[in-house]
Formats: structure tokens, C-alpha cells, sequence
């Protein structure tokens, strides 16, 4: 924490001749979503012998910010060109915080916060680990204020602070408990996130001194003007750094490794948001720093068929929940991939629509996963059996996201994998269609068989037998509720698909033009 | 410095006069050279990075005459109450300017002159410097009250009867600590 603020004081212009202070309008609200969880983690670890207090705050500043988001969303969309800039200390872009929200960033802000704060009363219910440890409000406020971050920066060594903000915060959530598991992956965690960080601020420094800035608006305008081997070599670069967070073929290895084995809310929101930050900054660096030929678009492509295949076939393998929904994080961000690698406005559409169903979605299952869990005594699909029966609550949680990511029509995940596909169509790019059409069908036949072996049939383990019979082990309210939430948010996405999607399609539209981008950043305060 | 002592746990408090002497000057004169990098900082090298640092190197004094003993009773406030405050303070910092209407982050200057130290410029972005200071002290505070203590002393505690302080030469640095 003290490193990322030290960062930030670095990051405040102190020659007071160099510019004036800009004065012009500014939107209170595009710094609170990072501001407000700080203030509230800082409470929080005064607060720290007294679990109430800490939950009122947590709770308090996470709804605050979602309705701030929700406001904002608003705001942006109505707005002519659709995105809202404000230079922190008042100082003029390329020296100032830029801090920029165009409706993708208001999008994936609305969206992350909705799920923090559901994990978060998930976790109080769960009466588990946030119990224990006084470390865990103050750690999960400074995870929310470090992915926030990430969504409205709109300099590229921000998003280094905003993404060390993150790490530092999971490495904690990861190994909360300290059990020798949780330390070993935590341990090739930290490393395999100390080598990105590492990349990162190599490719930082490179571009800087290609380029002589770090602002994405800058950037966006001097990066044509490199030769053209620089640039695919920052593309590259750029690609395999945030590839590394997003767990791209072959860099996941460690994400299925290292999710399972943190507490059960904490594995949910990783899977949620932590992956989709790395495909954020993977869309929002490839679309706005690099022009057409510096763009990865066949490489990309080969790199998504591969995810998705190496995905799907990982959760087939395994026999633990937690591992197979892990191993199927990485199946799907293929399509993410699959989705921008196109270039076009349909395929960049598609992948936004993907990210936010897919961050529902995936967040559901991670909480049925750990309800099924709480009842059963077990996440092993060999030993839990019959669940229709002892829990049907459960199992209809479990059918909804199951089914939506399977691509099942009418549920949302049909919405988004047709898109996809449509817009692989439109440009015959054949090979790809074809695998997403397969993977689609094996993910399908991964979650029949979650289905089949947790919910039908009968229970054979004594253990899990007798937790399962009737009035043995109840599930508290408080996390069924928090899933019932995050189904119930799955499920209007099926409902207002059509507006979700025309809300992607105009913020792919303003994605392929970043000169409303550049405009609004330099030109926001003169 | 203790291996030709019994250092066994139930000897009495063993402390090295001149180390402790001298090191109750210094704590003191490097706790005012922190402060000083901390007010110094925006123009000068310093701020309150390198200022909570200064200070956590003095908090590192404290821990080589006394153990983690003496840097749990450094502050009367528990060290995550500073870790918090300098967080909130700092955090807090971003906020203000949004509330009297400016961008969040801006600071504004106050010059005067005091009767003492002359001319003197106030920036607000020193609020966000004591912040910094806080953090970093608390960290540190929390880092030695966490790692501080002497495995090996805590082992041999548990065994009084073996306390043999041949093969520990610093085995004699904790319980020296434990009445002050």
C-alpha cells in the first residue's frame, strides 16, 4: 500500500512553473470509485478489533460506489461522444492524473462494483474468513480501489500502480488463512506476478523512452510514428504482460493452481474481475495505442483457439469444483480474445458483451461452488451425489449461470457467444468459428457433468450423506442471498440483452476511433 | 556481544550501557531529522516517504537495544491505528479539493512569515505527505511487532531448564528488553 502511495506522490507535478493549474468543469464522480475505498480501507483498519464497524464501512463504501458507477454509466452514455475526462491535481494532461471514463470503462465499473459488493455480503455471510481476520475489509477495500483504478486510468503507469494496488491486496486475500496449500500456490502466485510486474515496467520504461510519455492519449498519437518494428515489439510485449493477468495460452499455468486454494468469496471475485482487468487493459491498450498494422489480429487469433481449447480440456480433466471453474476462466477468455483479435465493431462488440456476462456469470458459479461446498463438506464431484433432492435451492442456483455458460439460448451467454460467432462470420475467418462452436459444445458437457454428479444420482460418500439429509447442515441466509443477487443479475442480462448489447456496440464504436479518446484527454483542459 | 554470558532467560536485564546511552540521544535527533525530510520534501530531497523511513530506522534503534519488546511500547497508539490514519489522512487529501470545488489531488500554498523559521511556505500536499509518513511508519512498527521476535528465544522459553545460550549468540536481546 505504502509503495502505491509513494507511487501516487511521485506522480503529483511539484514544479509549480511548468503549467498552470487547469481549471476548467470536472466530474466529481470519475475518481470516487478508487477514492471512497481507500478512505473506507483506512477506516476499516482503525476499526480493526470490530468486525460491525468494519462491515458497515465496507458495505457503505461499496454501495456508495455503485451508485456512483450507475450515475456515471448514465452520465457517459448520454454525453455526445460518449466519455468523460478530468486531470487529477488540476494540472494539464500530459502532466496531470489523467482519470477518463468512455462507456466501456463506465460498463466494467457498474459491472466490478456490483460484484464486490455481492462477494462481499457473500462473505459475511459466510462467517468464515472475513470472521477471523481483521486484515480482510481493510485488504478487500484496497482490491476494489485497485480495480476501479485500473478501469478509469488513462495513463499507463497508473495502471501499473492501479494493478500493483490489486496484487498486493490478493496476495493477502490468497493466502488468508495460512494454510500450507494456500502458502505454496500463494508463493507461485506472487512470483509468476512479480515476473509480469516486472515485464510491465520494462515495457513502461521502453515506451517511455521511445515515446517520452506514459499518458495513453499521448501515447496513442506518438506510437504511429515509431518504426514499425518497435511498435509490434510494444504490442508484443503489451500482449504477453497483461496476457499473464488475463491467463492467455500459455501463460495461465498458475491460475488454476492458485484460485482453488483461496477462501471461497475471495476465489469467486479473482475469477470474476481479476482475469477481465487483464482482458481490459488487453482491449484498451491494443485499440488505443497501437494503429492497424502494429495490431496483433492473427496472432490473437491463434492465441484465443488455444486458450479455449487448453481451457476446456483442463476442466474435463478435473474432479474438484473449484479446479474445473478455474480451469474454465481460462476456456472462456479465449472468446474475449476471439472477440477483439477481429478488429471490427461486431467482434469488439461481442467481446465487451462477452466480458460482462461472463464476470456475472462466472462470479455465480465461484458462489454456488462454495454454497455447494458449505452443504455438502466436499467440492469433489466423486464423492457429492443427489443434491436435486437435499438442496433444490442450490441446484436452481446452479442451473441458471450453468446453463447461460454453456450458451444455451435465452440466456445471456447464448446473446454473447452468437454475437461472437456472427461476427467471426462476417469476416470468414472459418478455423475459429469452428473451434469456439466445439468448445462451446465441450463446455456444455463440463457442466452436464457437474450437473449429473453433484445434483443426480445418489450419494455414495457416508461422510457427505449424512451432511446432506434433511435438517443436518443449514446454509446461511446471508450468502444464499448475496448468490441469489448475482443470479438474479445474470438473468436480467438475458432480459435486456438488446439494450446491454447496442450499450457494447456503442462502446466498440467509440473504441475503434481513439481520436475522440485523444481529444478528450488533451483537450479537456485548455 | 553475549556469547561469554549465560544468557539464559531468568537472568536479569543484561544491557549494553553505551549502546543504550547513545541510542536514547539518537532516537530522539533522528525522530526530528524525519520530521525535518518530512517538511522539507516538496522542494528539497525528503517527503514523507523518505521522512517515515527516517523515522522507522530510528524504530530499528529501538528494537536493537530493546527487542520487539521496546518497539511494541515505542507509541502508546497501536501501530495499525497510524498504519490507518496516515492512510485516511493521505486518502483524505484527495477528496478535500473535490469538496472546495477543485480537481481531486490539487493543492493549493499558504506563505507567511513566522517569528522563528522566517519565511515559510505551507503546501496542502504536505497533508498528503504526513499521510505518506504515517503509513510508512506504521508499517514498520507493524513489521518488527510481526517478525521481530527470536524464534529461537521463543523455543527456548518454553524449555527454561535447557537454557544454555551457548549456540545463540543473540539469544540475551529480548528478555533484556522485558522489564522496561
Amino acid at each position: 500500500m505504502s509503495g502505491a502511495l509513494a507511487t501516487l506522490a511521485m506522480a503529483l507535478p511539484t514544479a509549480d512553473d511548468v503549467v498552470a493549474p487547469g481549471s476548467g468543469s470536472f466530474d466529481v464522480l470519475i475518481p470516487l470509485p478508487v477514492i471512497v475505498p481507500l478512505v473506507a480501507a483506512a477506516l476499516s483498519i482503525v476499526a480493526a478489533g470490530h468486525r460491525p464497524t468494519q462491515r458497515v464501512i465496507g458495505l457503505g463504501a461499496l454501495l456508495t460506489v455503485v451508485v456512483g458507477n450507475i450515475v456515471l454509466l448514465a452520465r457517459v452514455d448520454d454525453a455526445p461522444d460518449g466519455i468523460a475526462a478530468s486531470q487529477g491535481g488540476g494540472w494539464k494532461a500530459p502532466l496531470g492524473i489523467s482519470l477518463v471514463v468512455d462507456r466501456f470503462a463506465a460498463i466494467m465499473l457498474v459491472v466490478s462494483s456490483l460484484m464486490l459488493i455481492s462477494v462481499l455480503v457473500y462473505a459475511i455471510g459466510q462467517q468464515a474468513e472475513e470472521r477471523r481476520f481483521a486484515a480482510f475489509h481493510p485488504v478487500y477495500l484496497v482490491l476494489a480501489a485497485g480495480v476501479s483504478a485500473s478501469f478509469v486510468t488513462g495513463d499507463l503507469f497508473n495502471l501499473f500502480v492501479a494493478f500493483e494496488m490489486m496484487l498486493v491486496a490478493s496476495y493477502v486475500l490468497l493466502t488468508l488463512g495460512g494454510r500450507a496449500g494456500q502458502v505454496r500456490s500463494g508463493m507461485s502466485y506472487v512470483v509468476i506476478s512479480l515476473i509480469a510486474s516486472t515485464f510491465f515496467i520494462t515495457a513502461l520504461a521502453l515506451i517511455y523512452s521511445a515515446t517520452g510519455t506514459v499518458n495513453m492519449a499521448e501515447l496513442s498519437e506518438r506510437i504511429p510514428e515509431l518504426p514499425s518494428g518497435v511498435r509490434t515489439g510494444f504490442s508484443l510485449l503489451l500482449i504477453v504482460v497483461f496476457g499473464i493477468k488475463a491467463g492467455l495460452f500459455p501463460l495461465f499455468f498458475w491460475l488454476p493452481d492458485s484460485y482453488p486454494t483461496a477462501p471461497n468469496a475471495v476465489t469467486a471475485i479473482f475469477a470474476g474481475l481479476l482475469t477481465k482487468v487483464g482482458v481490459y487493459a488487453i482491449i484498451r491498450t491494443q485499440l488505443l495505442l497501437f494503429p492497424d498494422d502494429a495490431r496483433q489480429g492473427t496472432l490473437l487469433l491463434i492465441i484465443a483457439g488455444l486458450t479455449m481449447v487448453t481451457g476446456v480440456l483442463g476442466a474435463l480433466a478435473n474432479d474438484d469444483l473449484q479446479r474445473i471453474l478455474s480451469f474454465h476462466i481460462i476456456s472462456h477468455i479465449g472468446y474475449m480474445i476471439f472477440g477483439l483479435a477481429l478488429f471490427t465493431l461486431a467482434g469488439i462488440a461481442g467481446a465487451i458483451f462477452y466480458v460482462v456476462h461472463h464476470i456475472i456469470v462466472k462470479t455465480a458459479l465461484f458462489l454456488v461452488a462454495g454454497l455447494i461446498e458449505r452443504k455438502a463438506g466436499s467440492d469433489r464431484l466423486s464423492r457429492i451425489g443427489g443434491m436435486v433432492r437435499s438442496a433444490p435451492m442450490i441446484a436452481v442456483l446452479f442451473a441458471f449461470p450453468a446453463l447461460s455458460i454453456a450458451g444455451l439460448p435465452p440466456f445471456s451467454g447464448f446473446v454473447a457467444k452468437f454475437a461472437l460467432v456472427d461476427a467471426g462470420v462476417l469476416v470468414e475467418q472459418w478455423p475459429i468459428v469452428a473451434v469456439s462452436l466445439v468448445v462451446s459444445l465441450l463446455t456444455m458437457y463440463v457442466m452436464g457433468r457437474i450437473w449429473s454428479n453433484v445434483f443426480w444420482g445418489t450419494c455414495e460418500d457416508e461422510a457427505v450423506a449424512e451432511r446432506l439429509a434433511p435438517g443436518r447442515t443449514s446454509v446461511p441466509l446471508l450468502m444464499t442471498g448475496a448468490t441469489v443477487a448475482v443470479v438474479v443479475a445474470s438473468l436480467a442480462m438475458m432480459v435486456f440483452a438488446g439494450p446491454m448489447y447496442d450499450l457494447a456496440e456503442r462502446a466498440a464504436a467509440d473504441l475503434l476511433v481513439p481520436q475522440i479518446y485523444v481529444r478528450h484527454v488533451l483537450g479537456a483542459s485548455s | 556481544m553475549s556469547a561469554d554470558m549465560p544468557a539464559a532467560p531468568s537472568a536479569g536485564p543484561q544491557r549494553l550501557v553505551i549502546l543504550d546511552q547513545s541510542i536514547k540521544v539518537l532516537y530522539q535527533s533522528i525522530l526530528v531529522l524525519s520530521l525535518y525530510f518530512l517538511f522539507a520534501g516538496h522542494n528539497l530531497p525528503g517527503g514523507g516517504f523518505v521522512g517515515g523511513l527516517t523515522a522507522g530506522a530510528a524504530v530499528s534503534l529501538r528494537y536493537v537495544s530493546g527487542g520487539a519488546a521496546a518497539v511494541r511500547t515505542t507509541f502508546r497508539v497501536p501501530s495499525h491505528v497510524i498504519l490507518g490514519l496516515g492512510l485516511g489522512v493521505a486518502a483524505g487529501t484527495a477528496f478535500l479539493p473535490i469538496a472546495l470545488g477543485g480537481a481531486v489531488l490539487e493543492h493549493g500554498e499558504y506563505e507567511t512569515n513566522l517569528p522563528v523559521f522566517g519565511d515559510v511556505k505551507f503546501v496542502s500536499a504536505l497533508a498528503f505527505d504526513v499521510g505518506v509518513y504515517l503509513v510508512v511508519v506504521g508499517l514498520v512498527l507493524m513489521a518488527f511487532a510481526a517478525f521481530g521476535d527470536d524464534l529461537g528465544q521463543l523455543a527456548q522459553s518454553d524449555e527454561p531448564g535447557d537454557g544454555a545460550g551457548a549456540d545463540q549468540p543473540d539469544a540475551g536481546r529480548d528478555d533484556r528488553s522485558s522489564p522496561a
